[in-house]
């Protein structure tokens, strides 16, 4: 029989310069640009991760609330691999990223900023972090569709593609951003939240 | 004090985005890819930008670039024989 019960085990959200954890503010830092932001935050949560600063704002937004959602909240070794996948959303696409490449091309075209215009890139930095090797998917919305997140995700999961995911909305443009992820298993753990729409807005 | 070697130190720190590494902190015959520094094949790239960009130079040979791009002391020694002379 196909499981139909699936649980949001963690969140983490970061919006206007704080970071929230299971809905409870862990950092802030206001008066910063979204670079400083990131790397204030990025070393407040001591992530030790090189790459990191390479990386463009949609890939470093993502990658950040993804640290963030799964620490002390997921355990890899529960599962293999192929069975972790990731299913995102946004509005901009790499935009941000795309206009500064754009900019480059009129002196010398960056590699660096060549690799990331594709919004894809964020799931590919955080599944290289942690060896994630299920399914990702990557969508535009113009706001965020969590009924229809909610019901890829479940398909996947219902249907044994995966065992668990990572899930929701990472968006930048210019100094404007939101991410907003979603960790969803099939085990109810403590403090079970069903994994519907309402309960990723 | 070789300042092209120095000059070279912060232009890769700048071209790469090495902001958890300091100039100084980079050896000269360091090797640059695999262990040491650690850079990978988009940082090569973007070090073959940073010869065009600062000092003109166009690797002539793709083969040639996991020699000139061993350290720091090999991109300073390409330099020097390959810079344009600039007319008085």
């Amino acid at each position: 029989m196909l499981q139909e019960n699936n649980y949001i085990t963690a969140s983490c959200e970061i919006s206007n310069h704080i970071i929230y954890k299971n809905k409870e503010a862990v950092f802030e830092n206001k008066n910063a640009s979204l670079a400083d932001f990131l790397i204030s935050a990025y070393n407040h949560f001591d992530l030790k991760y090189p790459k990191f600063y390479k990386m463009d704002f949609l890939s470093k937004l993502g990658w950040l609330a993804s640290e963030i959602l799964l620490k002390d909240s997921f355990q890899h070794a529960n599962y293999k691999s192929e069975e972790i996948g990731i299913v995102l959303a946004n509005s901009n696409s790499s935009l941000d990223t795309d206009l500064k490449y754009f900019e480059s091309t009129k002196d010398f075209a960056s590699p660096s900023l060549f690799v990331y215009t594709l919004p894809n890139i964020v799931m590919g930095e955080i599944c290289i972090k942690n060896k994630f090797k299920g399914e990702n998917a990557f969508f535009i919305q113009e706001t965020f569709d969590a009924n229809f997140v909610q019901q890829y995700v479940n398909n996947l999961l219902n249907n044994n593609i995966l065992q668990a995911c990572i899930c929701g909305w990472v968006d930048v443009l210019h100094e404007n951003y939101e991410a907003l992820l979603f960790l969803i298993e099939k085990d109810e753990k403590n403090n079970p939240i069903p994994f519907t729409g309402e309960n990723m807005v | 004090m070789d300042t092209l070697i120095t000059d070279l130190k912060k232009q890769i720190v700048d071209q790469l985005n090495l902001q958890d590494i300091k100039p100084e902190d980079i050896g000269d015959e360091q090797p640059l890819f695999v262990e040491g520094l650690g850079l990978d094949s988009i940082d090569a790239l973007e070090l073959i930008v940073l010869l065009q960009q600062h000092y003109k130079i166009k690797l002539a040979n793709a083969e040639d670039g996991p020699k000139v791009f061993y350290s720091v002391k090999t991109m300073a020694d390409y330099i020097r024989a390959n810079q344009p002379k600039t007319a008085l």
